[in-house]
């Protein structure tokens, strides 16, 4: 099995402070790889440094191509599709032209209407919604719209950043449902942070522990289920 | 009332000059939070290279247009070399580099065209179509090509990819990275458009105001006070705000003031709107949820 993503010694810092502590990891090439641990583990600074959004050090590969140095919007353009923390949302906007945003990267706009139509048969509801500002849609929306406009750019690699976060149990089941089907249907492979660890090992094949800026340890989502210990020294479950 | 009439055909007219001035304004202020001091100069430098290519013996329309594209572009590489570097340098030093932007471009005019006032032609013909001196063709064709000119901005901004990835570059420039908008490019397109439009104002203003190089000084004060009274972070509210403020200072200038208090009006307008609706009229409030 291939990797789609191969990180060596990523460090990240946050003006004088370091953040993040030399890790090593993989994502296979279609798989979902979840990154997990406690509140300030370095999830968030992990995703905002393979995009280049903080300073870092280390090498990130991506299907063979290093994308250590290259600008946020260029790593964008190869394929990697960030959904930040926060969800992103460009409030003022509509949701149409949140999603129509991605004409403006894709040079090949008869397959750009194609992910359009796409985002619609896994979000129906945001089409509904089109004309509205997306300041105001609920929580849940505009996480469908972060997802959306993510799908927009037709990555091979999306990077998840909380889901679920403060959104209401039923929505979060139908988001993973989702997230779940793009994986196997549109083969984007996924990194995915998560507080929600059990949902996320649900999701994932592969899974990192992180605390404190470090890896502490990582396997097969199974590895993690069935050891105890681990999950309630690490997971809190 | 023909005299009233008058001298609101007269505010509409310094009204769309003051509109595009504050457009230019906002144009880079939504984007980076800053205020553009250098925006008059700008636009008065824009306005001796049309004359100088008047002279040269080009065509009025051509040199208008070539105008155009000259400040479009100096606008754009004033954004890449001078300000592109200073992207994470306190405020104070973006002030004083717009101040010494402003002061520069004023030196040079002086030096290379000399402070003497000259006369700048308008494209339009002398005369007023109603014949007993209502309104000029000059004022009719500002507001007409100003008006042309918004049209096409709101074109742009509102139907086009790039139009919107610049809306989005301005509005949140974090998100529209990831989605693969070269913000700084979108910023530097926003310096280019600016001193576009300032140079529009620029040639449209000088056959009244005449040519010199502290012709905008006054000028940029209205505008501003056009932003404000608009909101400064709304494009559509700047525009109408110049206008209110050309109407607003000709009809006050005329009937309560006099002449000479004019600009001390446009700097009451500025403090009061700061003071009492800092927003602005039409300030846009984001619905924001978290
Ligand atoms: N903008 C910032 N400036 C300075 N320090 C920061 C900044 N963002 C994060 N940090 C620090 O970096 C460390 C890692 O933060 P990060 O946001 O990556 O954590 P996280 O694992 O995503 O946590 P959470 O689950 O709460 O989102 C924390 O110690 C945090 O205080
Ligand atoms: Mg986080």
């Amino acid at each position: 099995m291939t990797n789609i993503l191969e990180v060596k010694g990523l460090s990240a810092y946050y003006g004088p402070i370091r953040a993040l502590f030399d890790i090593d990891f993989t994502i296979a090439t279609g798989g979902v790889t979840a990154l997990l641990g406690a509140n300030g583990a370095g999830k968030t600074t992990t995703l905002r440094a393979l995009c280049n959004m903080i300073r870092r050090t280390g090498t990130s590969v991506m299907a063979g191509q290093d994308i250590s140095r290259k600008a946020t919007e260029d790593i964008v353009r190869m394929g990697v599709a960030h959904v930040p923390e926060g969800r992103g949302t460009f409030a003022g906007l509509t949701v149409e032209e949140n999603l129509r945003l991605a004409f403006h990267t894709r040079r090949d706009h008869a397959a750009a209407r194609r992910d359009l139509e796409l985002v619609f048969d896994y979000f129906p509801r945001l089409k509904e919604r089109l004309k509205q500002q997306a300041g105001t849609l609920s929580g849940g929306e505009q996480q469908m719209l972060a997802i959306s406009r993510a799908l927009m750019l037709a990555p091979r690699l999306m990077l998840l950043d909380e889901p679920s976060f403060g959104l209401a149990p039923l929505v979060v089941q139908e988001i993973f449902r989702i997230l779940r089907r793009i994986n196997e249907h549109e083969k984007v492979s996924m990194l995915i942070v998560e507080q929600n660890a059990a949902l996320a090992l649900e999701l994932a094949d592969h899974v990192y522990l992180l605390e404190t800026g470090r890896v502490v340890t990582s396997g097969p989502s199974s590895m993690v289920q069935n050891d105890e210990t681990l999950r309630k020294a690490y997971l809190g479950y | 009332m023909e005299f009233l009439l008058q001298q609101i055909a007269s505010g509409l007219t310094s009204g769309a000059i003051y509109a595009c001035v504050a457009l230019g304004l906002v144009m880079i202020y939504v984007s980076t939070d800053h205020i553009n001091f250098a925006q008059g100069e700008m636009a008065m430098f824009a306005t001796y290279i049309a004359w100088a290519l008047i002279q040269a013996g080009i065509p009025y329309w051509i040199a208008f247009g070539l105008t155009i594209l000259i400040a479009f572009t100096g606008g754009l590489l004033i954004q890449r070399f001078i300000l592109k570097p200073l992207e994470h340098a306190p405020v104070l030093a973006l002030v004083v580099c717009f101040i010494a932007l402003l002061s520069i471009f004023n030196a040079i005019a002086g030096m290379l065209w000399s402070y003497t006032v000259k006369q700048f032609p308008s494209p339009f013909p002398i005369g007023d179509p109603t014949g007993h001196g209502l309104i000029s063709y000059h004022q009719i064709g500002v507001v007409a090509v100003t008006a042309i000119m918004l049209g096409v901005l709101t074109i742009f901004f509102r139907f086009t990819t790039l139009g919107l990835a610049m809306r989005a570059a301005a509005q949140n420039p974090a998100s529209a990275r990831l989605m693969g908008v070269r913000v700084s490019w979108m910023l530097a397109l926003g310096w280019g458009l600016a001193a576009a439009i300032g140079s529009v104002a620029g040639m449209m203003v000088a056959p009244i105001v005449f040519l010199d190089p502290n012709m905008m000084t006054g000028i940029l004060i209205y505008g501003f006070a056009g932003a404000l009274v608009g909101g400064i972070g709304n494009p559509g509210g700047a525009v109408v705000g110049g206008f209110v403020v050309g109407v607003l200072e000709n009809l006050v200038g005329t009937y309560l003031i006099g002449n000479e208090l004019k600009l001390t009006f446009a700097l009451i307008i500025v403090v009061g709107v700061l003071i009492l609706k800092p927003a602005g009229l039409f300030g846009r409030v984001n619905v924001k949820r978290v």
